[in-house]
């Protein structure tokens, strides 16, 4: 066939090199609705859940079983489920029906009616849902703060930049695993410098993600992931149960905690038992409501190229998100994970978050260069600060993020590194350079740094562990070395752990460590002129873009 | 890979048909050809590989006493299958070189193939536990690899690769050579790191295909068998 030369440019646009893929049920290639979903269905009898979506209680499997036990109000349940899905579906982007309204009919209903209500909603009423039923007043935003060198002197002057540019949360991970307690140190010192009251996370393998946590290196944890299908969990050698106990014991040592999971997983896995994406989505929000965690992380996630594949996936994105907020779950709703080869098409999946706000827009947002993020890269990064300044700008929405000053950028960014220099001095850890902490201060990324010695580091992060190294140590080191103000924040930050108060749900906390959550400051969005509005101080700092034309110049 | 030369084939074949129904008409007749997707859809069926490989006749994986030893636990549609990783490096290849790898630094490799998992944490912690040293090295047949140890938590590990399509002959090489320093016990320099941010929008709907093709020849009941000579 001759071909056209319309079609031969349009086959070489960046949209197409990314991956699509018809519906197949079957293998679970279906974002909304499979045929083989179930029918919504309850019973309810001596007070326990016999029948959920079609299955009698001896047929549950541990997932089903976990849901009727503890993720479902069974006081409201048979009520609830008499209601109309297009009832509850309305009701949702209802102005005069309240989020309180609404969250107490919800918490009566199961996971497939729940798939039913998502699938009355189209994408402007689910980000009319979202407006409405986020849990926090003011939406926020979580940055990566990564590097493929696992430099953690780059690490600290990342968060130090990411924490002044307005991120709520930041989350680091390591190419080498072993890294980590390096990586969690930087980070905290690093966040603190640039932002008093940011909270740092270090995704790693489980058990070492908690002893990170009890030992005051991180101060919240996020990596604690469910799945829609008993074979998935297992295969991760859990249980809902073993993750309920897993959330106990980071709450029984003050921290705060939500878990991640995210459609397409069990696709990837293979075990989709030919249900829908969303319908399995729902039975993992179902769970984490259930194992009693303040939130999660969802929105696909890491499966985004799945999800992403199929027909209505980045409809089924917000739906999942919704779902979250429905069940009164902070929710961090990914768009942390890159997804399309089209810079519009990636543009376009995130408004569906930004516009109507989520309690963490990005989770997360790479503060750094693609090429360094270590969670295979985000949706935006550390070169699209300036697009997404403006388009906060441009839109008088707030997406968490603010402009700042190359004097700025640059101060925080050789504070922190050279607070990790004394620090790892201080404490007989591996040694930082001056020229290192120059390159680092002055780099976008890895490529501008120089080399680390591995070795070295790996023997430090093992020493760290092996010798006790805890939260009050980095603080005690900080004071030593002249810098009283870090010091002073990171103790702050193991204060909030005492507390507990930043255990609520959304929690974030100022510069001056009060915590805003969905308790103390909850979303009270019901139309115009109600709810969070960008307006005083926080708009006339949004307006504050650089490159604007001076009249004078002309 | 039968995945993707049975869909290329039953692809080729639909667009074969539609261009022998429109033919010519379609250019200069008035016609408008079908706009309808030549991929065909897979509506109703349970499985990608028709065919399940019976594995019950082969010796059973058995625990190494060598202390020079390092198993490779490959996947279960590794080399039948599925030939190819996801970015097409052939698996005899990619065997040879992490066998080479090891050989290299005075180590000696046995093949192991895992059917009862597809998670390459576990098939590498696998590996480890059947090896003599307790070093173990998991590879999917798309290619991602874990080297592991047997007394490490099962998610893990010593070095991980998760970006398969970034793989190379060359890394699969120090991959072995790296397994084989653990068990000498010396200082190990982790293989640098490489990342594709762009990795995931292409390949991540082939990673889920080929990863149900290799799920679905899992065989838990045969457990691991000897796959060397095989």
């Amino acid at each position: 066939m001759k071909r056209s030369k319309r079609i031969e440019t349009l086959d070489a646009r960046p949209v197409n090199l990314d991956g699509y893929i018809n519906e197949w049920p079957e293998m679970g290639f279906a974002a909304m609705s499979s045929p083989y979903d179930p029918e919504p269905s309850v019973r309810v009898e001596g007070g326990r859940i016999v029948e959920l979506d079609g299955k009698y209680r001896e047929d549950f499997d541990f997932i089903d079983q976990f849901i009727a036990d503890y993720a479902i109000n069974i006081e409201r349940a048979e009520k609830s489920m008499s209601i109309s899905s297009l009832d509850i579906a309305r009701m949702i982007v209802d102005i005069n029906v309240s989020r309180k309204e609404i969250l107490e009919l919800i918490s009566g209903i199961t996971p497939a009616k729940m798939t039913e209500v998502m699938n009355h909603l189209n994408v402007v009423e689910l980000m009319m849902g979202m407006q409405k039923i986020r849990a926090r007043r003011t939406p926020g935003n979580q940055a990566h703060i990564t590097n493929l060198k696992d430099d953690p002197v780059q690490i600290a002057a990342d968060a130090a930049e990411g924490a002044l540019r307005g991120f709520a949360e930041e989350e680091t991970t390591m190419g080498v695993a072993r890294y980590a307690p390096l990586s969690a140190m930087a980070l905290l010192i690093g966040s603190q410098v640039g932002r008093p009251g940011v909270l740092t996370q270090c995704s790693a393998e489980e058990a070492t993600e908690l002893e990170l946590g009890i030992r005051g290196l991180t101060t919240y944890a996020e990596t604690l992931s469910v799945y829609g299908t008993e074979k998935v969990f297992i295969d991760g050698d859990d249980t809902p149960y073993s993750k309920a106990f897993l959330n106990s014991a980071y709450a029984s040592r003050g921290l705060k905690v939500r878990f991640t999971s995210g459609s397409g997983s069990e696709v990837l896995m293979g075990s989709s038992e030919k249900k829908s994406m969303l319908y399995l989505e729902c039975r993992c929000l179902f769970v984490t409501k259930g194992a009693g965690s303040q939130g999660i992380q969802n929105g696909s996630v890491s499966c985004i190229g799945v999800t992403g594949s199929v027909p209505a996936g980045i409809r089924e994105v917000l739906a999942e998100n919704l779902v979250a907020a429905l069940l009164g779950l902070e929710c961090a709703s990914s768009n942390d994970q890159s997804f399309s080869n089209s810079d519009m098409r990636r543009t376009a999946r995130t408004m569906l978050e930004f516009l109507p706000g989520t309690d963490f827009i990005f989770s997360g947002y790479a503060a750094e260069p693609n090429y360094d993020n270590m969670f295979a890269g985000s949706n935006f990064d550390a070169e699209d600060f300036d697009d997404y300044n403006v388009l906060q700008r441009d839109m008088q929405v707030d997406g968490g993020l603010r402009p700042v000053t190359e004097e700025q950028v640059i101060h925080v960014r050789n504070k922190a590194a050279r607070a990790v220099q004394a620090v790892f001095r201080n404490l007989g850890l591996s040694p930082v350079s001056d020229e290192q902490v120059e390159a680092v201060t002055y780099a976008h990324g890895s490529k501008d740094t120089l080399p680390r010695d591995v070795t070295a580091d790996l023997a430090a992060a093992e020493d760290v562990l092996k010798r006790g190294i805890t939260g009050i140590d980095v603080v005690k080191a900080l004071a030593e070395t002249g810098f009283e103000d870090v010091a002073a924040s990171v103790l702050n930050m193991l204060k909030q752990r005492v507390a507990g108060d930043y255990m609520q749900t959304a929690a974030i906390l100022d510069r001056d460590f009060h915590v805003l959550s969905g308790v103390n400051t909850p979303n009270d969005y019901m139309g115009p002129g109600t709810g969070y509005r960008v307006d005083g101080e926080r708009w006339e700092e949004i307006k504050q873009i650089p490159h604007i034309i001076n009249p004078k110049d002309i | 890979m039968q995945i993707s030369e049975e869909l290329v084939r039953q692809i080729t074949n639909a667009v074969l048909s539609q261009m022998s129904h429109t033919g010519s008409s379609s250019v200069s007749g008035d016609v408008l050809p079908a706009s309808s997707s030549p991929v065909p859809s897979m509506s109703g069926r349970a499985r990608i590989n028709e065919e399940k490989t019976d594995y019950s006749g082969y010796p059973r994986a058995q625990k190494g006493t060598d202390p020079k030893e390092v198993v490779i636990g490959v996947g279960a549609a590794f080399q039948r299958e599925i030939k190819r990783t996801i970015c097409d490096i052939p698996l005899d290849e990619l065997l040879r070189n992490v066998k080479a790898g090891i050989e290299e630094e005075g180590m000696i490799p046995r093949v192991v193939k895992i059917l009862d998992t597809s998670d390459v944490c576990f098939m590498a912690l696998e590996a480890a536990k059947l090896s003599g040293s307790g070093i173990g090295v998991g590879i999917q047949s798309k290619g991602t690899t874990v080297i592991h140890q047997k007394d490490l938590y099962p998610l893990s590990n010593l070095e991980l690769f998760p970006q398969a399509p970034l793989m190379t002959l060359e890394t699969y090489r120090q991959i072995g050579q790296n397994a084989a320093k653990y068990v000498k016990g010396e200082q190990v320099v982790p293989i640098p790191c490489t990342n594709d941010p762009m990795c995931r929008p292409k390949y991540q709907v082939k990673a889920a295909l080929m990863h149900i093709a290799e799920t679905e020849q899992l065989d838990p009941e045969v457990g691991a068998v000897e796959w060397e000579g095989r």
